[in-house]
């Protein structure tokens, strides 16, 4: 049983630069500021390449939901083993308004359309931390989840998928079709080969826009305003257990 | 014109009428200025995918250990050129049959671009060495044994190679070198020293240019494919050096080094001209290196003299830094055209010596500007030996030396000119 894959792969802003708010204090700072696939991502995407080569799936479709600059995450993708892409085209002054709701409808209208039986996606996107696009697609799609992955394993016709949860590590057995997010530990990602990157040009991505899904992409939230987190105060020595539990009382913390 | 425009259309066409082709130049040329963001691109999606790909490669294998292998006097060459090797960046332009890609020379200048972004100017000086000094004229004319034996584990990594030309006695003026190599049966025996061999002390082979018979000095040299563990080889001193700390450069000996005389890549006399051929290659290689250290340069004086503060207020609201630091950076980006247009150019297969020599000129002494310039606005922490700043001051200086002097440049720029004065010819 060869699985069709839909790995969905999100543009964000590099992890390595530093946040800048903008002056308007309505989000931060995107121009000329460096981006790429979200890390997460790349881990799913790894993940679905390495099923291809055990022979496990037979397709990768990468999908990404963003303006016209997402097409190159979209490459990155293909270049690392992806077959073919899928850019579903968001304005730029669109993707701040752009909910893990919306992406989670395209997310399953797509596996639908596609004849997906595996959604891989990153556990949250390093921009919004929102880890809600995998749990939601699930739900709309009526199929098994299985997040926050550190080890897949297909069984016949069923995944054991082995869970990061807050109290160590969780196995659990799902069912196919499932969507799973992928954890930081489910594998290191390779670095693309120059034969793939050139492999990939030939590999194509089609374009298409949410209305043509289906999709309403209206804004449910409202930013009020986006602002930097308060400068840390400096902390200060205590002697010994009882100054450290007095000056707690004293701060009204405890 | 031609050349310039549609640059990727005009390499991927076969060769049909030139009027066929000045069409279809006609036609990108309006699809491109209407595509073209006010910064043109020179590279392509798969350029900068490339670009990509090994950045992260530098991020995550390289430069974390930069500093240890700069106090080191030595990075890894066999581990870090497996690393590159492995994921194919050793052979861009190399031969398919030999593991290469076979792409133009832009995915080269694309990759060395790339390889600037490494926080030292020794790593991008070794791969350089492998991919556009030794290995060139291997590719082009050496021979099916040869390739197998000596390109392909250069390609793959798994073998470091030196460039031998220069001696003790012989840089700038390649012509009068002093080792020789005589034939003795199926074999030649190799007398000579070597001065100045980046890689020698890790590499499993030298592209080495000898003295192969009498004759004028143009046409009596051979280069050859040398096994540095030959019987005869001798390194002696590890060069201590102001910069390109990380680089082990040597100093070689040959003693009655016996090597198969089919070792000899491509013709025998011809070792001078294939060496000329690539220079153009090797030239704006070296120009392009210079750029991503002259950005780093620009960008974190630029973050630290806001940071910094004097008499009140950020060093960067002087208008001499503000202003000094707009020249250099409109210099950086008349190079970086400078160098583009020639890499399309000879791409399209125009001859490019007048440009790539311009452009290897104008990058050693740029950077030598930008370097002293920024170095000089870190004030006493430039002067530390814990910023990169002074790392690619020591670094970059090298580049007005190696690779073709500024004076040679300039004799061939000269020439071009028609400005050379001509001496007598002894007869």
């Amino acid at each position: 049983m060869s699985l069709r894959v839909l790995v969905g792969c999100k543009r964000v802003i590099d992890y390595a630069v530093k946040i800048r708010v903008r002056p308007d204090k309505m989000g931060v700072v995107t121009d000329g500021v460096k981006h790429s696939m979200n890390p997460f991502d790349e881990i799913a995407i790894e993940e679905a390449v390495r099923l291809k080569e055990k022979k496990i799936a037979k397709e990768v479709i990468a999908v990404s939901c963003g303006p016209t600059q997402a097409q190159e995450t979209i490459r990155t993708a293909l270049a690392m083993g992806a077959d073919r892409g899928i850019h579903v085209e968001i304005p730029a002054k669109e993707m701040e308004k752009l909910e893990p709701l919306h992406v989670s409808k395209i997310l399953a209208k797509l596996a639908e359309k596609e004849g997906a039986e595996l959604l891989i996606v990153g556990k949250q996107a390093i921009d919004d931390d929102s880890n809600a696009t995998a749990q939601m697609t699930a739900a709309l799609l009526e199929w098994p989840q299985a997040t926050f992955a550190s080890k897949i394993e297909k069984t016949d016709g069923t995944l054991l998928v082995v869970r990061e949860v807050d109290g160590g590590l969780e196995t659990i057995k799902v069912k196919l079709p499932a969507v799973v997010s992928a954890d930081l530990r489910l594998n290191e990602p390779r670095y693309a080969t120059l034969p793939n990157i050139m492999k990939a040009k030939k590999k194509k991505i089609v374009k298409m826009k949410p209305a043509d899904l289906g999709v309403d992409t209206t804004a449910h939230f409202e930013v009020v305003e986006v602002c930097d987190p308060p400068s840390r105060e400096a902390g200060i020595k205590v002697e010994d257990v009882d100054a450290l539990v007095s000056k707690l009382k004293e701060a009204g913390r405890i | 014109m031609a050349a310039v425009v549609g640059r990727r259309g005009l390499v991927s066409l076969p060769s049909w009428s030139n009027r066929l082709i000045f069409f279809r130049n006609l036609a990108t040329t309006s699809i491109k200025r209407s595509e073209a963001p006010a910064t043109a691109e020179f590279y392509t999606d798969e350029h900068k995918e490339l670009q990509r790909s090994l950045k992260k490669l530098i991020d995550s294998e390289i430069n974390p250990h930069v500093d240890q292998w700069e106090a080191e006097g030595q990075f890894p060459a066999h581990e870090v050129f497996g690393k590159l090797g492995k994921a194919g960046f050793l052979g861009v332009c190399k031969p398919e049959e030999y593991g290469g890609l076979g792409l133009d020379y832009s995915y080269s200048m694309a990759m060395s671009e790339a390889l600037g972004t490494i926080n030292c100017g020794a790593i991008p000086m070794a791969v350089a060495v492998q991919t556009d000094m030794s290995t060139p004229a291997l590719a082009r004319f050496g021979s099916n044994y040869l390739k197998e034996e000596f390109l392909a584990p250069s390609i793959s990594g798994e073998k470091v190679s030196c460039l031998g030309v220069s001696e003790p006695g012989a840089g700038s003026d390649v012509a009068s070198i002093q080792t020789t190599a005589k034939r003795d049966g199926d074999d030649l025996i190799i007398n000579g020293q070597k001065m100045w061999i980046t890689n020698a002390w890790q590499a499993d082979w030298i592209c080495l240019l000898a003295n192969t018979s009498q004759g004028p000095a143009h046409l009596n040299k051979s280069l050859i494919c040398v096994p540095m563990n030959s019987p005869g080889i001798h390194l002696t001193k590890r060069i201590d050096k102001m910069g390109m700390r990380s680089s082990d450069t040597a100093q070689i000996f040959f003693e009655d080094v016996r090597v198969p005389a089919k070792n000899i890549i491509g013709d025998e006399g011809m070792g001078f001209t294939y060496q000329m051929l690539q220079f153009q290659e090797e030239r704006l290689a070296g120009a392009v290196l210079t750029i991503p250290p002259m950005d780093t340069c620009i960008q974190s004086t630029i973050a630290y003299t806001k940071e910094r503060k004097a008499f009140g207020q950020p060093l960067l609201n002087n208008q001499c830094i503000h202003f000094r630091l707009a020249e250099l950076e409109t210099e950086i980006e008349c190079l970086r055209s400078l160098i583009y247009r020639a890499t399309d150019l000879y791409v399209a297969g125009e001859d490019v010596t007048k440009l790539a020599s311009m452009a290897k000129l104008k990058a050693g002494r740029l950077a030598r500007e930008v370097t002293d310039s920024c170095l000089q606005f870190w004030g006493g922490m430039g002067f530390t030996n814990e910023v990169l700043v002074s790392r690619f001051f020591r670094d970059m200086r090298l580049v007005s030396i190696g690779g073709g002097a500024d004076e040679v440049m300039l004799m061939i720029i000269c020439k071009y000119m028609d400005t050379l004065p001509r001496l007598p010819r002894k007869k």
